[in-house]
């Protein structure tokens, strides 16, 4: 008899039913979204603050420079002793005060720039600050060596490599970029769904013996088929709770943004900003068709099946050892032991993915991981946007369901044996033991 | 009458440790079947294995003239001694689960579910969860979920067991009335006054062998020890008292009686007619009591154990 549906379809609406499954699945989403909304709103107001900075300009050739924008404004002090410039800018609550020494000749003015202020100062004025005297001193130093400024500019030429590789197909940095991310998220992600759905699993094995109904339902099931409805029907409630949350997510995040009229992409670390400056350079435009056109160069079909492959694959792996340490264990303070061995090859998992893959996608470490089916599921699927040969993904797939039919079985064993076990916490030698039985 | 499940020759082995070593019963059709033995002796591999929890190492099992295969699921109804029900899940939703997973259908599960519900007086329990009835309650649906699909098996261990006197009752009885509409009972349990109160037949497994097993009464024949509890009625005690020793093996009885009589066990030799004992007695007083001793289940249990 067959009854795989409905263990699946008890466990799927057991768990969907259940009330603190139902709390997070609604309630996560609005705590993130609100973190999110209230760190963006903090830094927006941060950000709409408006710095007053006292300039003291003993040399006579930046003064110009600073021109007051919306968010810097600029006292130009003249002719007054650094103590004096110092108190007025404390008066005018200044930000800070800025005081550019005396000089001789444009290259000793680097280590003459100095910068006042209460406390330490951002940054991003630091570096907006430098740049400007920089830029401007060194126009002064081209206009001093008879060279045009104007000509220089006119003469810069910016360099955008166009990859591509032997085939034919053509890559660029925003390509690599794209691929670090689909990768990152995808391995991530799975990384993500195996904690959080395998420590479910293994509780409602758990709950089974602690209950004491799993000697009623074995005598009507087998184990295995009890074993594989409960990992499939949790990992349903699992997608379930996984696609409300994106929607939800979604849905939060715009009207979040709407009512409060925060510009989410507005939450950029200082790093981004000096990126998005650089880019200013360059047109933004052509960077917005570089993306696209980047997208449309990954190997997206290649992508989706090798993610819903891996996944699948992975996921029941490293479930299906879930749910033999429930069986093997009478309560959930005695996992941890039995946890932490299957938690590490999944971090090692992680951790090549990120710093192995990101530096070298086709090096040793990177292939080798990639075909060990206890990381490859996250190290490949980090590895494909790359473009990865079907042949090592085949085989790293059959390798993968190869050992999930081997962790299934071995699971199944100490499952059966495990569950109508109590009052012991097992060791490891008994596991092995109870798989010959 | 013929056998519903025959055990044959089955060994049990788990790592070193042998569980069952060729354990055989015969359970009669229709009958109520005692398994009895102490704790660790071997029962619950021995149901497990006619569950198909376990499969046996050696010996097979033939149910209603078949080889046990798991078509048989349907057949077999067992309500273990470590028996729970998912605590959170309403009673009427886990009793249908239980159920269809033995092969009913869902709108057949629900009209036997009434039936039963009706009958045991839970009906209005349907939309609670487990973890708001006592434990008395949660065995009557835990009883339900185990006949619900008329097997013709039903396997109890310590089915009294959580049970209020009253309620224990109502399920014996339920027992008996399951037995007359034709299923066969095993019965396992350490409450020997039950065994005697209900069963037609016994096995009792010691240290994973099988010690003894019969009809009740046959076995009861088998330890009978020939002794005859008697109170007579007369004037001098011990003179009769010491007539007595010489003529037979006696020992002090206590029961209770209206008046003041010499109350004794008598042994007979192995063959003598005890009408012989009682017609020599009438001749020395007025015979008030006069009773074989049956050795009880009891007794049987802990002699057959002790000597084994």
């Amino acid at each position: 008899m067959n009854h795989l549906p409905l263990i699946i379809k008890r466990e799927y609406f057991t768990k969907v039913k259940n009330k603190p499954f139902i709390v997070m699945t609604f309630l996560s989403p609005m705590i993130v979204i609100a973190l999110i909304a209230i760190v963006a709103y903090i830094s927006k107001v941060n950000n709409d603050k408006v710095h007053l900075i006292s300039v003291l300009d003993e040399s006579g050739v930046v003064g110009e420079v600073f021109k007051s924008s919306e968010k810097i404004k600029y006292n130009v002090l003249d002719n007054i002793s650094l103590e004096a410039a110092k108190s007025i800018a404390k008066e005018t609550k200044s930000y800070g005060l800025l005081h550019v020494q005396q000089w001789d000749d444009f290259d000793a003015i680097s280590n003459k720039v100095y910068f006042y202020s209460e406390e330490s100062p951002s940054l991003i004025i630091i570096s907006d600050l430098e740049k400007k005297i920089g830029d401007e001193l060194t126009n002064l130093k081209l206009e001093q060596n008879n060279v045009n400024v104007a000509t220089v500019h006119h003469s810069k030429i910016s360099i955008d490599i166009v990859q591509e590789n032997f085939d034919g197909e053509k890559t660029s940095k925003m390509d690599s970029l794209l691929k670090l991310a689909f990768g990152g998220v995808a391995g991530y992600l799975l990384f993500m769904f195996i904690i959080i759905y395998g420590n479910m699993i293994m509780r409602s094995v758990i709950e089974e013996k602690t209950s004491r109904i799993i000697e009623v339902i074995i005598s009507s099931v087998k184990p295995v088929q009890l074993m594989l409805g409960k990992i499939i029907g949790t990992s349903l409630a699992g997608i379930t709770q996984f696609v409300i949350w994106i929607i939800l997510g979604g849905v939060l995040m715009t009207v979040v943004s709407l009512i409060f009229d925060i510009d989410m992409g507005q939450l950029q670390t200082p790093q981004q900003d000096m990126m998005l400056q650089a880019m200013e350079n360059s047109e933004l435009n052509m960077q917005i068709q570089n993306v696209m056109a980047s997208f449309y160069h990954l190997p997206i079909t290649n992508l989706i099946v090798a993610f819903i492959l891996f996944f699948i694959g992975g996921y029941l792996l490293y479930s299906s050892l879930y749910a033999a340490i429930g069986a093997a264990v009478d309560s959930e303070t005695d996992t941890q032991q039995f946890v932490l061995p299957i938690l590490m090859p999944l971090i090692l998992a992680v951790y090549v993915g990120i710093f192995t893959v990101i530096e070298d996608p086709h090096g040793t470490v990177s292939v080798v991981f990639s075909f060990i089916p206890f990381t490859s599921p996250v190290v490949m699927l980090m590895r494909i946007p790359f473009g990865v040969p079907l042949w090592q993904q085949l085989v790293a797939l059959l390798l993968l369901i190869f050992t999930f039919m081997f962790t299934v079985w071995f699971a199944a064993k100490i499952y059966r044996v495990g569950i109508l076990m109590y009052g012991k916490k097992p060791s490891y030698k008994e596991l092995i033991k109870w798989i010959k039985y | 009458m013929s056998n519903l499940l025959d055990v044959k020759e089955v060994s049990k082995h788990f790592g070193a440790h042998k569980a069952l070593n060729k354990v055989s019963i015969a359970v009669p059709q229709g009958s109520i079947f005692g398994l009895l033995g102490p704790n660790g002796a071997g029962k619950t591999t021995l149901i497990r294995i006619i569950n198909q929890i376990t499969m046996p190492d050696e010996g097979n099992v033939i149910i209603d003239g078949e080889p046990l295969q798991s078509k048989h699921i349907r057949d077999i109804g067992y309500l273990p001694e470590e028996r729970g029900l998912y605590k959170s899940m309403k009673v009427g939703d886990q009793a249908l689960y239980l159920a269809q997973l033995k092969g009913l259908s869902k709108t057949e599960a629900k009209k036997r579910l009434k039936y039963w519900f009706e009958r045991l007086e839970i009906g209005d329990w349907w939309d609670k969860k487990i973890q708001e009835l006592s434990k008395g309650m949660a065995q009557k649906v835990q009883f339900v979920v185990t006949v619900l699909h008329q097997p013709k098996l039903l396997i109890f261990d310590e089915p009294f067991s959580g049970f209020d006197p009253i309620n224990a009752n109502l399920i014996k009885d339920e027992i008996l009335r399951l037995r007359e509409e034709g299923a066969t009972v095993i019965f396992s349990t350490h409450r020997m006054e039950s065994v005697e109160e209900l069963c037609d037949d016994i096995a009792l497994i010691n240290k994973s062998n099988k010690i003894l097993d019969g009809k009740l009464l046959d076995v009861k024949r088998q330890y009978k020890i020939n002794t005859y509890e008697v109170g007579i009625k007369t004037n001098n005690k011990l003179v009769l008292q010491n007539e007595l020793t010489e003529k037979f093996e006696i020992a002090p009885a206590n029961f209770k009686t209206l008046d003041d009589e010499l109350k004794l066990n008598i042994k007979l030799p192995q063959g003598e007619d005890p009408n012989h004992l009682l017609s020599y007695l009438t001749t020395k007083g007025e015979v008030s009591h006069f009773v074989e001793l049956i050795p009880s289940v009891n007794d049987i249990f802990i002699q057959t154990v002790k000597n084994n």
